[in-house]
């Protein structure tokens, strides 16, 4: 995706076809010949695991979609049937089910590592948007993907979530009782939802298409974020990044094929086993794990409609990271107090996560209060701050004498992107 | 890694920030600590306990009691069903339970899974042509009832929710198809964690066992039990439940010698109902273990395979 393809075209078809449509050349170039930096480590896999993740959810649902009924009554069974009477329906409703919880888990490794190097600094602001907007449109499709199989759980989430919009001064309940297609969460919403469940994983996949885009034009970040100064600096994407990539989605996998076959249940709310019933709220209605920091901070504020703001504020505030970072330096290599108080955050945001399994009462709320504030605190003040304030420690003068010298022998001739 | 290091040049104003940073993540789950401490004296004391909940203090976590861990047969990475429990437990549910509760997403044919109950064709078509099941209309335009068919689902005792609460008191007993999986006491924070490495997944059973099995027990200091319930420091509902002791010593007559007291058949008729909740899971974890041997050799050589490509580029 930058300038003209290299790519020569070697059959008779091939040729053929590359004067009609340059698609081999587009391939090529960006998924053989793109450079990568050579420094890249596993963290720079999750990219690639993410899109497996995401093929895999469309596969799987669009299989479940062939069994499952979104209709208030049958919704339940349609699901029970899918686990005992459709052929591997069990194996296809927990690798979806579970596949959304690692395709989570993997994302905010995906994000804390952008946040850890630096990755959204110029000239990467715009790829990073694209992948806040995506977390965006996961949020919407995991919450009303976990509605679909109307268990309690999934009834009671909608129930609480759609009310949420309730909180908006002066059309507040008409907006929710348009979501609701009525005037109480009932089969109308659940098949809203299912339409839209359906709709938006290809919305997120064509973001995709711009996230990768943004890259191959920026260019990808590295662990010592610095820029790629020479083609000494890089190797090609096919074979290194395509092999570590590969290991990459594999060893996952086993994380996933953990899950799915000794723990199906492990992730998931046993009242969601329960078919939905409006006129019985469960004991304590918690979102999934992976939405459980936002809804901490949702319950952290006593009042609906700033909890909402907050509860919004908390990703949109990701959205201008790129400019509440003041400092030059990307990566935290280099700046030794931010990388503390990155990892403060990396446990602010798990603490709130507990909290927000934890009942709203007592001591719980005044620790959601105060973690929530220090999230706030963190991407508002303590990252505007630190960048005028920190003094960075050298930088390598390039990719290659970095990894040189770290490996302390004789100069390694670098594959380097011609090869 | 550690926070301070002598040659890292760390200003003092920053050195404050990160102090003050810390000590709100000390501050806020120090709160939470202390408030978690607070209660278990309360529930120790007894004083939150009414059933009114009107004490100051927040919620009373049921069950008051754990649910002891049991030895399942099927749990573990090679866990199977024992063909034989699952009899015995089939035989407790339908001459106990089943006069009030349903097990309404079972399919009669699903007795005779190798994996599962394992009874015969025969066995099964017998036993569904002892149950009633509502058919129709016929040509003339009219409801009837017929003998079961294998593959027809387990009747429900009741014709709807509120028949059954009326026959109940006011309760309406749950369908058992998915208790196994529905009901769960919460393991708690660090639990929760080592479940995941110890592949824990039989909380519902334990809980079905220890309820079962945890009537006529002298309520603990300060709970009171209304009439009509019965105590049950195991129940998570709340201190005491509608339903009566259902099982007793000897109610059911096991044809394979296996002792006929209350403690064994909890535990049969839990096993069975982890079958009728997952009836799949043999399979699941058969099918598990061939995954996982596939994946760690495709790991390795893709492992391999990286270190080859990358041998001649320093990274």
């Amino acid at each position: 995706m930058e300038g003209h393809s290299t790519y020569q075209p070697t059959s008779g078809g091939a040729r053929w076809l590359e004067r009609r449509l340059p698609v081999l050349g587009l391939v090529h170039s960006s998924f053989i010949a793109y450079p990568t930096p050579r420094n890249l480590n596993y963290w720079y896999t999750f990219g690639a695991i993410l899109t497996f993740m995401l093929a895999a959810q469309m596969i799987t649902g669009i299989v479940l979609a062939m069994h499952y009924v979104s209709h208030g009554t049958l919704a339940f069974s349609s699901v029970e049937s899918i686990m005992r009477d459709v052929n591997f329906g069990w194996l296809l409703r927990y690798l979806h089910a579970n596949g959304a919880s690692l395709f989570f888990f993997a994302v905010y490794i995906h994000l804390f590592r952008g946040m850890y190097y630096g990755s959204y600094k110029e000239p990467r602001e715009v790829l990073w948007i694209l992948g806040v907007l995506i977390l965006f449109l996961m949020i919407a499709t995991a919450f009303m993907g976990y509605v679909l199989p109307w268990g309690q759980m999934s009834f009671w989430a909608a129930t609480v979530i759609t009310n949420l919009f309730s909180a908006i001064p002066l059309v507040g309940e008409a907006i929710t009782q348009w979501l609701w297609g009525g005037f109480a969460v009932d089969s109308a919403t659940l098949n809203r939802f299912y339409s839209l469940h359906y709709l938006l994983p290809f919305v997120i996949a064509g973001v995709v298409i711009l996230h990768v885009w943004a890259l191959h034009v920026a260019g990808q970040n590295n662990p010592l974020g610095i820029d790629v100064k020479s083609k000494e600096d890089t190797v090609a994407f096919t074979p290194y990044a395509t092999a570590k990539d590969a290991f990459g989605i594999v060893v996952f996998f086993i994380l996933l094929a953990w899950v799915v076959f000794y723990l199906p249940n492990y992730l998931g709310h046993p009242d969601n086993s329960t078919p939905g019933d409006p006129l019985k709220t469960p004991a304590h209605i918690v979102p999934e794990w992976y939405f459980l920091p936002f809804y901490a901070i949702l319950r952290a504020i006593p009042d609906k409609l700033l909890g909402v703001i907050a509860l919004v504020a908390a990703i949109v505030v990701m959205f201008f990271l790129p400019w509440l970072d003041t400092s030059r330096v990307r990566s935290a290599v280099y700046r030794p107090i931010y990388r503390q108080f990155f990892w403060i955050f990396v446990l602010v945001c798990i603490g709130l996560g507990y909290l927000g399994s934890q009942p709203a009462e007592g001591g719980y709320v005044l620790a959601s209060r105060i973690l929530t504030a220090y999230y706030f605190l963190h991407f508002l003040v303590i990252m505007p701050v630190l960048g005028l304030v920190e003094r960075p420690k050298p930088r390598p003068a390039s990719i290659t004498e970095a990894v040189l010298g770290r490996h302390g022998h004789a100069p390694v001739p670098a594959a380097g992107g011609a090869s | 890694m550690s926070l301070f290091r002598k040659d890292e040049p760390v200003s003092r104003p920053m050195r404050h920030l990160l102090l003050a940073g810390l000590a709100a993540i000390g501050v806020g789950l120090g709160a939470a600590h202390a408030f978690a401490q607070d209660e278990v004296e309360a529930v120790a004391q007894g004083e939150a306990v009414e059933e009114t909940g009107a004490s100051e203090h927040a919620t009373v976590h049921y069950p008051l009691i754990k649910p002891a861990m049991m030895d399942w047969s099927f749990a573990g990475v090679f866990g199977t069903y024992d063909r034989g429990q699952l009899q015995r437990g089939f035989q407790v549910y339908r001459e106990v339970c089943a006069s009030c509760h349903g097990l309404k997403y079972v399919a009669f044919r699903t007795l005779a899974d190798h994996d599962g109950p394992g009874f015969t064709e025969a066995q099964v078509a017998a036993l569904a042509a002892e149950y009633t099941i509502p058919d129709g209309p016929n040509t003339d335009g009219d409801m009837f009832e017929r003998p079961g068919r294998p593959s027809d689902r387990f009747p429900s005792p009741f014709p709807n929710d509120q028949a059954a609460a009326v026959a109940n008191g006011g309760a309406v007993p749950p369908d058992l198809s998915l208790i196994a999986k529905a009901r769960a006491a919460p393991r708690g924070p660090l639990n929760t964690v080592l479940d995941f490495f110890t592949q824990y997944q039989e909380a519902g059973p334990d809980y079905v066992h220890a309820l079962l099995t945890g009537y006529d027990q002298e309520p603990l200091p300060g709970v009171v039990v209304p009439d009509g319930v019965y105590y049950n420091p195991y129940f998570l509902g709340g201190p005491a439940l509608a339903m009566p002791p259902p099982l007793s010593e000897g109610v059911v007559t096991y044809s394979d010698g296996s002792p006929e007291t209350v403690e064994q058949y909890s535990r049969d008729v839990s096993a069975f109902l982890m079958w009728a909740a997952e009836p799949h899971l043999v399979a699941r974890k058969r099918l598990g273990f061939e995954v996982m041997i596939f994946l760690l050799v495709f790991a390795s050589l893709m492992y391999l395979t990286k270190r080859r490509v990358w041998a001649a580029v320093a990274h």
